[in-house]
C-alpha cells in the first residue's frame, strides 16, 4: 500500500494565496501525525524499560537487557516463526493465485468476469469478523482440524483479491504494443508473457505480495477463529493481556517495525531514480 | 496462439484463485446462513430444521451490543471525516515534493500489529500509567479520573485504528482536483469559503464515499479495541459473536448473530449509497 501510494504523487504545487488554510493546518497535522506515532514511541521506549518481569506500565529505568533476552520465552518464539512462515507461505500462493486473476482482468474480456469482480468486491468489503466466521463454520462441518493449515488457507483467500488489483490496475496500463513488436519478431504466447510481460508487471507482483505478506502478519480477527490452539504473534499477545505483557514483546513489536521501515525506505530509494530518467 | 487456446487463455488463469474464493468465501457464508437455520449442539451434531428462531432470539438478547456496535461505528465514522479531512486538504495541496514523506508519515505506525497498538493505548491510558499517573502527580486531573472502560477510550481506539483508510481515499480524491479548476472559482470571484464548498467538496465527495465504506464497516463489528479499552458496559456485537462461537461453541446462535450483524451493515452501506447515488457506488467498486 504504502509503495503504490509513494509512486502515484504526482508533484503540484497551487498558489498558496489561492488556498484556505496553510498555517493552521500545517499545524494541525503534524499534531495528529504526532497522535499516530504515540504508542508507537511507548512501544519501542518500554522495550527499554528495566521492569522487574510481566508488569511493563510504569517506567523502571533504562536497559537492553530485554534485547538479548528476546527469544527467551518459548511460546512467543514459536508464535512469531508460525506468523512468519504462514505469511510467506500465504504471500506466495496468494501472489501466483491473485496474479492470474488480475491479469485475466485486466488483459481479457471473459464471461464471469462480472461475477469474480463482485466476489473480489465482496471479500475486501465484508466485515473480517464476519468471513472468520463462516470459514469457522464450514471448518467445522467438514470436521477439519483447525491448525496452521486452516489458518494459511483463510489469509491466502483474504489476500488474494488484493493481489489482483494491484496487478490488475498494472496490467491495464501496459503498452499492448510492445507484446505485438514481439509477437512480430515471431516470440510465441508463452515467451512474449514470460521475457516481456512478467518483467514489466512483476514490480506489481511483488507490492501485491509484500501487502499480502504485512495483511497476514498483522491478521488478528480471521485467525482469531480459524486457528484452534495455534498461536501466531498477535494471538498471543492477545492471549497475554490478561496477564501481563512481557518486554519481549516490546522489543519484537520493534524490531517488526524497524524492518518494515527499513524495507518500504529501500525500495522507495530503489524506485526513485528510474521514475526521474 | 491458436483460437482455442486464446479463448481459454482467461478461463485457466482465473481457475485456480477464483476456485480458492468460492471454496473459502462464498461456500463458507452457504455454510453459515445454513448452521444458522439449524438445530442441535456441538456434540450430538446439527440438524437443519429451518428455525427461524434463532434470529429472533439472537437479536432480541443481544440487541443492545448490536445497535451500541452501529452507534459506535457511526460515531467513529464521523469522527473520521472531520479529523482526516483537514489532514488530507492539507497534504494534497500543500504537500509539494514532501506529499510522499508525509503519506509515508502517516502509514508508519501500521508497520506495528494492530493488537499490539491497541494494547499500547490501552497501557498509556491506563489510570496510574504514564500519561494519566504524571497529569494526577501535578493535579491537574482528579484523582478517580479514568478513561479506561468508558466509550471514549473505546471510540478513541476505532478513530485511531481507521484513520488511514479516511485519510487515504479523501486525498487520492482531492490530489485528482486539478488546482486551476479552483484558481478558476477564485478568477470569478467566488471567495475561499464559497470555492470550497462549491468546488473542492463536490470534488472529495467520492473519496469521502470510499473512506465510509472502508471505516464504518470494520469499526461497526470490531471487537478488540471494545475488549482492550473497553468494559462490560462498552461490550460490542463483535465480542458477543466471538465469545458465542469461541466460548459458548453455540454455533447456530453465533451463525445468526455474524448473519444480522452483516445483513444490518449491508442495509446501512446500501442505504448510504441510494442518498449519495449509485454512480459513485459504482466508482468505488470498480476501483
Amino acid at each position: 500500500m504504502t509503495q503504490a501510494v509513494l509512486e502515484d504523487a504526482p508533484v503540484v504545487k497551487p498558489r498558496r494565496s489561492r488556498l484556505t488554510g496553510g498555517r493552521a493546518l500545517y499545524i494541525y497535522t503534524w499534531v495528529i501525525m504526532a497522535w499516530l506515532i504515540l504508542p508507537v514511541l511507548f512501544m519501542i521506549a518500554f522495550g527499554f524499560n528495566d521492569t522487574p518481569g510481566r508488569y511493563n506500565q510504569t517506567w523502571e529505568g533504562f536497559t537492553f537487557k530485554w534485547y538479548g533476552r528476546v527469544f527467551d520465552l518459548d511460546e512467543l518464539t514459536k508464535a512469531l516463526v508460525v506468523s512468519l512462515g504462514v505469511a510467506v507461505v500465504s504471500s506466495f500462493v496468494a501472489g501466483a493465485l491473485g496474479t492470474g486473476i488480475g491479469y485475466a482482468l485486466g488483459r481479457f474480456r471473459f464471461r464471469g468476469s462480472g461475477t469474480l469482480n463482485l466476489i473480489m468486491f465482496a471479500t475486501i468489503s465484508s466485515p473480517e469478523l464476519v468471513m472468520g466466521t463462516s470459514l469457522l463454520t464450514l471448518f467445522v462441518s467438514v470436521g477439519a482440524g483447525l491448525g496452521v493449515v486452516t489458518i494459511t488457507i483463510a489469509h491466502i483467500m483474504f489476500s488474494i483479491s488484493f493481489v489482483a488489483i494491484v496487478v490488475r490496475a498494472r496490467v491495464l496500463t501496459l503498452d499492448r504494443s510492445i507484446e505485438e513488436a514481439a509477437a512480430d519478431l515471431g516470440a510465441n504466447a508463452w515467451t512474449t508473457f514470460w521475457r516481456i510481460t512478467f518483467p514489466i508487471i512483476l514490480p506489481a507482483v511483488g507490492a501485491g505480495m509484500m501487502l499480502a505478506f504485512a495483511l497476514s502478519l498483522d491478521d488478528f480477527v480471521v485467525t482469531n477463529f480459524t486457528a484452534g490452539t495455534t498461536t501466531t504473534f498477535p494471538l498471543w499477545i492477545w492471549g497475554a493481556t490478561r496477564v501481563g505483557l512481557p518486554p519481549q514483546v516490546n522489543v519484537m513489536g520493534t524490531l517488526i517495525f524497524m524492518a518494515g521501515v527499513l524495507l518500504a525506505v529501500a525500495s522507495s530509494i530503489r524506485s526513485r531514480p528510474r521514475k526521474r530518467s | 496462439m491458436s483460437w482455442s487456446r486464446r479463448v481459454l487463455a482467461p478461463y485457466l488463469l482465473v481457475l485456480p484463485g477464483g476456485l480458492w474464493l468460492l471454496l473459502f468465501f462464498v461456500i463458507p457464508m452457504v455454510t453459515m446462513l445454513s448452521l444458522s437455520l439449524q438445530q442441535g449442539d456441538i456434540v450430538n451434531g446439527y440438524v437443519f430444521t429451518g428455525h427461524w428462531q434463532t434470529y429472533v432470539d439472537a437479536i432480541s438478547n443481544y440487541r443492545v451490543q448490536l445497535v451500541r456496535s452501529l452507534i459506535y461505528g457511526a460515531i467513529t465514522t464521523i469522527l473520521l471525516i472531520v479529523i482526516a479531512f483537514p489532514v488530507a486538504y492539507w497534504i494534497a495541496f500543500y504537500g509539494g515534493r514532501r506529499k510522499p514523506t508525509y503519506l509515508f508519515l502517516l502509514l508508519l505506525p501500521f508497520f506495528v500489529s494492530f493488537v499490539l497498538r491497541t494494547i499500547s493505548w490501552r497501557q498509556i491510558l491506563t489510570d496510574d500509567g504514564i500519561l494519566l499517573g504524571s497529569l494526577k502527580q501535578i493535579h491537574l486531573l482528579p484523582d478517580n479520573f479514568h478513561i479506561l472502560g468508558t466509550p471514549a477510550a473505546v471510540i478513541g481506539g476505532l478513530v485511531y485504528n481507521f484513520l488511514p483508510f479516511m485519510v487515504l481515499p479523501v486525498y487520492v480524491a482531492l490530489e485528482r482536483i486539478d488546482p486551476r479548476v479552483v484558481e478558476a472559482a477564485r478568477d470569478l470571484y467566488s471567495n475561499p469559503a464559497a470555492a470550497f464548498t462549491k468546488v473542492i467538496l463536490p470534488l472529495a465527495l467520492p473519496g469521502v464515499f470510499a473512506g465510509v465504506l472502508m471505516t464504518f464497516v470494520p469499526a461497526s463489528s470490531d471487537y478488540v479495541n471494545s475488549a482492550v479499552l473497553g468494559s462490560p458496559e462498552t461490550t460490542m456485537i463483535g465480542q458477543v459473536i466471538q465469545s458465542q462461537f469461541l466460548v459458548s461453541s453455540n454455533y447456530p446462535m453465533a451463525s445468526a448473530l455474524s448473519f444480522t450483524l452483516m445483513a444490518v451493515l449491508l442495509f446501512g452501506v446500501f442505504s448510504y449509497a441510494r442518498v449519495l447515488g449509485t454512480e459513485d457506488v459504482m466508482k468505488v467498486a470498480a476501483r
